[in-house]
C-alpha cells in the first residue's frame, strides 16, 4: 500500500491514518476492484479536505473545536454474542450491523425476493448487484458542509443496508436496520442506499445505538434515498448513540416526478451530533416531508442543517423540526429553501420550533430562503419559547404533578410530528424511546 | 490631486428628457443630474496615511482624533472583505480609484442667503426649501462632504438642542462628542465601519438635553455629486434622559458611469427613558455601493426605532441594530427595500438583548423587480441569564417578475426558558386575480401593479411622516414603471 498519499496534517485526522486505511483495504480486499478504487478516491478526498473552521458559514454556531478525530479506534471488536434487538412490530425484513460488520438478520420472505425486492448488506450488494449499486452510490453530492465526513464514510464503510424495490411493488411493513456501536471508542460508518422504482412503496426504519450508553464513540453515516416517479417512501431514523459520541449523519433524498418521501429523524443520543439533510425535488409533483424531533439534554449539541432544493415546477416540501432543550444543551437549526428559476408553482414550508425547558439551554435558528422564481408560495418560521404557564396551571389544577404535567406538554409538542406517521405501531415505539430517554 | 476647474457653468449632465410617468405623473429624472462644482479641498483618489492626514489637516483636528483615524485605517487595511457570507460583488470596489475627501470649505453656511447660487439650485431640485416652508425644525443639508447649509429653528435651539455638522461639533463640543463617539459602533466592528472611522467627514451631531421633546423632526439631505467620490458621513445622536427626537435623512444622487462608494456610520444613544426615531429614505443611483453601519444603544426604558427605506444603489448592505442595554428597553426596525434590475438590497436588522424584559420587533418588506435581488439578513441574540425578553420578526418578500430573486438569512440565538421569540417570513407574488380585478375597472396593468405594490408596503409606509410617505409612494411608482408588459 505504498501508493497511498500521506495525509496533509496527520494530527488533524486523528486515528484515521494511512496505516488504518491500509489495514481497512486489506480487510475488504476480496471485494470488487471498482469498489476498492472508489474507496481509495474517497480516502484521498478525506485527506485533502480541511476540518471545518470557525469562520465557515456552513458551520456557524457549531462548536467546531469539539470535532476531534482522535477519541475513537478503528479496531474491529466483533461480538458475536450481541443480541439483535427484538422486533416490536411486524417487519418485512431486518438487518443488523455491529461495529460495521453484518450480523445475521431476519431474511426477506421468498415472496418478496421473487418480486425482485433486494434487501442486503452493502458488501453483498457490491458483489451481486454491482451495476445497480454503483450507479447510485454517493451519486448525490453531500454539500452542506460535511464533505470531509462523507468522504470518510465512503472510504471506510462496511456496514449498512441496500434496499431496492422494483417498479410497482408495494410493501406495507417496514424494513428495519440496526446499527450498533460496541465497546468504548468504537468508530462506525453506517451507509444506507435505498432505491424505489416507479410507483413502488416502502418504509425503512433505522436504529443507531451504542452498547455502552456512556462510552466514547464516533459515527460518520451517509444515507441516500431515491424515489422514482410516483414512488412513496417513508424513512424513520432513530439516533441513540452513546452520550459521548461525535456523530455525523448525512442524508440525501432524490424525489422524482409525483413521488412522495417522508423522512423523520429522531435525535436522542450523542455528545455532538451533526445531521445534514438535503432533499432534491427533481420532477413536477414531487413532494418531500422532512421531519425531526430532538431531545437535547445534559451538554449535548445537536446541529441540524437542511436544504430543500426545488429544481422542477409544481414541487412541494414541508419541513418541521422540533427541539426540546433541557439542562445546558444546545441546538442549531440551519435550513435553506432554494427555488430554482424554472421551479415555478413551488409550495415550500420550513419551520423550526424550539421548546426551552431550562435557563441554560440555547437554541440557534437560521431559517433561510433563496427564491429565484416568482410564482411560488414559500414561508418559513422559527420560534423559541417555553412551556405555556396557563397549560401548566390547567394540568396542575387537575391534580397532575408539575413534572408529569411538563412531560405531557413536551409530548404534546412532539405529537404534531409523530402524528404524520401512518404506522401506529411505529409511532408508539418512537413515543416509548423518547419517553425512556427523557427519564435518563 | 485633480481638481475640477470649470466651475461656474452649470450643466445638467446625463439628463434624459423621458416622458413623465403615466402612473403618478412623476418626472423620472428627478435627482438624476450633476453640476460641476469647484472644490477647495480635494484629497485626491486612493487611500493612504497621507490621505487621512490631509483630511485631519484640512479640518485642523486634535491629536486624539488624528490617532483615531490612523488606527482605523490600519484596521481597515488589515480586515478582509466579508465575502465568506456577503456577496462577491464587494470585490468590484476599487478602493484606489475612490476620492475620499472633497470639500468647498469647512465652515457651514448659516443662512440661506449665504448659500452659493449653484448649490441653491441643486437643493431646489431636491426640494429642500420646500421642506423648510413646511415648518421643519431644522435643515442640515450635506453637499458632498461638508454641510453647505445649516439652520435650526429658534424654538429648537432655545430648548438647548445642539444640531451641528459632526466636524463642527468635534471642534465646538469635544467633551460630549468624545464621550460617545465610537462607543456604539467600535472602529473594528466591520471593515467598512473602520473605513468610515478613518476618513469620515460631515454627517450630523445632535444632542438633546434631558426632558426635552423635540416636536418637529430634524432633517438632513445627503447627496453625492462628484464622480468616483465616496461619501463617509458620520452621525452621532445623543438623546438624554426622558427626551424625544425624530431624525430624518434622505438621499438622492446623480447617475454616474463608474461605481461610487457610500459608507456611513450612524450611532444613536438613548439614555434612560429617551425615545429616538431615525428615518431614512434612500434613493441612490444604480452604481452606488451603499455600505452603512447603523446602531443604537438603548438604556433603561429607552426606545429606538429605525425606519429604513432602501431604493436604488447597486449594492446596499445595511442592518440597523439596537443594543438593548437597559432593563425594559425597546428596539424596533421597520425596513422597506426595493431592488430593480442590477440591484441588490442586502438589508435587515440586528437586535442584541443585553438586559431583562427587553423587547424588539422587526418588520421587513422587500420588493424585487426585474432581475433585482433583495436579501433579508437578520440577527436576534438573547444571551444567557436574562429574563422575559421578547422578539417578533416578520419578513415578507414580493417578487414581481419571473426572474426576480429574494433571499432570507436570519440568525436567532435564544438562551433560557423565559423568552418568547418568533420569526416568520413569506414569499409571494401579486395575484393575477388582483391585477385582473383592477384592470377590469379600467387601470392599466402597470397602474394595477403599482397599486398592488403600494398596498403591500402600505401598513409600513403609513408609519412614515406625511411628506416621506408621499415621496416613497412616488418612488415606488417610478420603480415599477416598465416592470410589466
Amino acid at each position: 500500500m505504498s501508493a497511498l498519499p500521506a495525509l496533509q496534517t496527520p494530527s488533524v485526522n486523528g486515528v484515521f491514518t494511512s496505516d488504518a486505511f491500509a489495514s481497512h483495504l486489506a480487510a475488504v480486499g476480496h471485494l470488487p476492484a471498482w469498489w476498492l478504487d472508489l474507496k481509495r478516491a474517497a480516502w484521498d478526498r478525506f485527506g485533502a479536505l480541511p476540518l471545518p473552521g470557525r469562520t465557515d458559514e456552513l458551520w456557524r454556531f457549531s462548536t467546531v473545536a469539539g470535532i476531534k478525530l482522535n477519541r475513537c479506534t478503528l479496531a474491529e471488536t466483533p461480538d458475536a454474542g450481541f443480541p439483535i434487538p427484538p422486533a416490536v412490530f411486524p417487519c418485512a425484513a431486518t438487518l443488523a450491523f455491529l461495529n460495521n460488520r453484518a450480523l445475521a438478520g431476519e431474511a426477506l420472505s421468498p415472496e418478496l425476493g421473487k418480486q425482485g425486492v433486494i434487501f442486503c448488506p452493502i458488501e453483498e450488494a457490491v458483489v451481486h448487484h454491482a451495476e445497480l449499486f454503483q450507479s447510485h452510490f454517493m451519486a448525490q453530492a453531500v454539500n452542506l458542509g460535511s464533505e470531509k465526513f462523507a468522504a470518510l464514510n465512503a472510504a471506510l464503510t462496511r456496514g449498512g443496508a441496500f434496499l431496492y424495490v422494483p417498479r410497482g411493488v408495494e410493501i406495507e411493513t417496514p424494513f428495519v436496520v440496526h446499527h450498533v456501536a460496541a465497546g468504548d471508542g468504537a468508530a462506525v460508518f453506517p451507509h444506507t442506499l435505498a432505491i424505489l422504482e416507479d410507483t413502488a412503496k416502502a418504509t425503512l426504519v433505522e436504529n443507531f445505538l451504542s452498547t455502552d450508553p456512556a462510552g466514547a464513540g464516533f459515527a460518520a453515516g451517509v444515507n441516500d434515498l431515491f424515489a422514482g416517479p410516483g414512488a412513496q417512501l417513508t424513512y424513520v431514523g432513530v439516533q441513540n448513540w452513546s452520550r459521548d459520541t461525535l456523530a455525523f449523519q448525512l442524508n440525501s433524498t432524490v424525489v422524482q416526478r409525483d413521488a412522495r418521501v417522508l423522512s423523520l429523524n429522531v435525535h436522542l443520543g450523542g455528545r455532538q451530533a451533526r445531521h445534514e439533510s438535503h432533499s432534491r425535488l427533481q420532477g413536477p409533483g414531487a413532494f418531500s416531508e422532512m421531519l425531526a424531533l430532538t431531545v437535547a439534554q445534559g451538554e449535548q449539541e445537536f446541529d441540524q442543517r437542511t436544504l430543500q432544493s426545488h429544481q422542477a415546477p409544481n414541487t412541494g416540501s414541508n419541513l418541521l423540526y422540533k427541539n426540546a432543550l433541557l439542562d445546558r444543551a444546545r441546538t442549531i437549526f440551519s435550513g435553506l429553501i432554494i427555488v430554482d428559476p424554472e421551479a415555478q408553482k413551488t409550495d415550500a414550508y420550513q419551520s423550526n420550533r424550539n421548546l426551552l425547558l431550562s435557563d441554560e439551554a440555547e437554541s440557534n435558528a437560521l431559517p433561510g430562503l433563496e427564491i429565484q422564481a416568482n410564482d411560488v408560495r414559500c414561508t418559513h418560521g422559527a420560534t423559541s419559547g417555553h412551556v405555556d404557564a396557563e397549560q401548566m396551571f390547567y394540568l396542575e389544577s387537575r391534580g397532575i404533578a408539575p413534572s408529569a404535567a411538563r412531560e405531557l406538554l413536551v409530548f404534546g409538542f412532539f405529537e404534531e410530528v409523530l402524528a404524520k406517521l401512518e404506522n401506529e405501531a411505529l409511532r408508539s415505539v418512537l413515543r416509548e424511546s423518547i419517553k425512556a430517554n427523557l427519564k435518563t | 490631486m485633480s481638481q475640477i476647474t470649470d466651475s461656474d457653468t452649470l450643466t445638467t449632465a446625463a439628463v434624459e428628457e423621458t416622458a413623465a410617468s403615466s402612473v403618478a405623473g412623476i418626472d423620472q429624472t428627478a435627482g438624476d443630474f450633476k453640476y460641476d462644482v469647484k472644490y477647495d479641498f480635494d484629497a485626491g483618489s486612493g487611500l493612504s496615511e497621507r490621505t487621512v492626514r490631509y483630511i485631519s489637516d484640512v479640518k485642523k483636528e486634535d491629536q486624539w482624533i488624528r490617532d483615531f483615524r490612523l488606527n482605523a485605517l490600519r484596521t481597515f487595511l488589515a480586515r478582509p472583505l466579508p465575502t465568506h457570507w456577503a456577496t462577491r460583488d464587494l470585490e468590484n470596489i476599487n478602493f484606489d480609484k475612490i476620492r475620499y475627501y472633497l470639500s468647498q470649505g469647512t465652515k457651514p453656511k448659516r443662512t440661506w442667503d449665504e448659500v452659493p447660487a449653484d448649490i441653491k439650485m441643486t437643493f431646489e431640485r431636491l426640494g429642500v426649501p420646500e421642506q423648510e416652508r413646511r415648518f421643519l425644525a431644522g435643515v442640515e443639508a450635506q453637499f458632498d462632504s461638508e454641510a453647505a447649509y445649516s439652520n435650526i429653528k429658534d424654538a429648537v435651539s432655545k430648548q438647548g438642542v445642539i444640531f451641528l455638522n459632526s466636524s463642527e461639533a468635534l471642534r465646538t463640543h469635544p467633551e460630549i462628542f468624545r464621550r460617545w463617539f465610537g462607543k456604539v459602533i467600535p472602529t473594528g466592528d466591520n471593515k467598512f465601519s473602520a473605513l468610515n472611522s478613518a476618513v469620515f467627514s460631515g454627517g450630523s451631531f445632535i444632542y438633546v438635553p434631558p426632558g426635552v421633546k423635540v416636536l418637529h423632526p430634524l432633517q438632513a439631505y445627503f447627496r453625492i455629486n462628484a464622480e468616483n467620490f465616496g461619501q463617509f458621513e458620520r452621525t452621532l445622536i445623543i438623546v438624554d434622559e426622558g427626551s424625544e427626537l425624530t431624525y430624518m435623512e434622505g438621499c438622492t444622487a446623480p447617475k454616474f458611469s463608474t461605481s461610487t462608494l457610500h459608507s456611513a456610520v450612524v450611532e444613536l444613544v438613548a439614555l434612560k427613558g429617551a425615545k429616538i426615531q431615525y428615518i431614512t429614505v434612500q434613493n441612490w443611483a444604480p452604481n452606488v455601493y451603499n455600505l452603512v453601519t447603523k446602531r443604537g444603544l438603548a438604556h433603561e426604558e429607552a426606545e429606538i426605532k429605525w425606519i429604513d427605506c432602501n431604493i436604488g444603489s447597486r449594492l446596499t448592505m445595511k442592518y440597523p441594530g439596537v443594543v438593548l442595554k437597559g432593563r425594559k428597553s425597546r428596539g424596533e426596525v421597520i425596513s422597506i427595500a426595493l431592488a430593480n434590475d442590477g440591484q441588490h438590497q442586502d438589508t435587515g436588522a440586528k437586535m442584541v438583548h443585553a438586559a431583562d424584559e427587553t423587547t424588539s420587533s422587526i418588520v421587513a418588506k422587500s420588493i424585487s423587480v426585474g432581475q433585482g435581488r433583495s436579501t433579508y439578513r437578520g440577527l436576534v441574540h438573547i444571551p444567557r441569564h436574562l429574563k422575559g425578553c421578547k422578539n417578533n420578526t416578520e419578513c415578507d418578500a414580493l417578487l414581481i417578475n419571473t426572474n426576480s430573486r429574494t433571499d432570507t438569512y436570519p440568525a436567532i440565538t435564544v438562551r433560557g426558558q423565559d423568552h418568547a421569540v418568533q420569526h416568520e417570513a413569506s414569499v409571494s407574488k401579486v395575484s393575477d386575480e388582483m391585477i385582473f380585478y383592477m384592470q377590469s375597472r379600467g387601470l392599466t396593468e402597470a397602474q394595477a401593479m403599482s397599486l398592488a405594490v403600494n398596498g403591500f408596503v402600505n401598513d409600513l409606509v403609513s408609519q412614515f411622516p406625511m411628506e416621506y410617505s408621499v415621496e416613497l409612494k412616488r418612488l415606488i411608482d417610478l420603480e415599477m414603471e416598465g416592470s410589466v408588459g
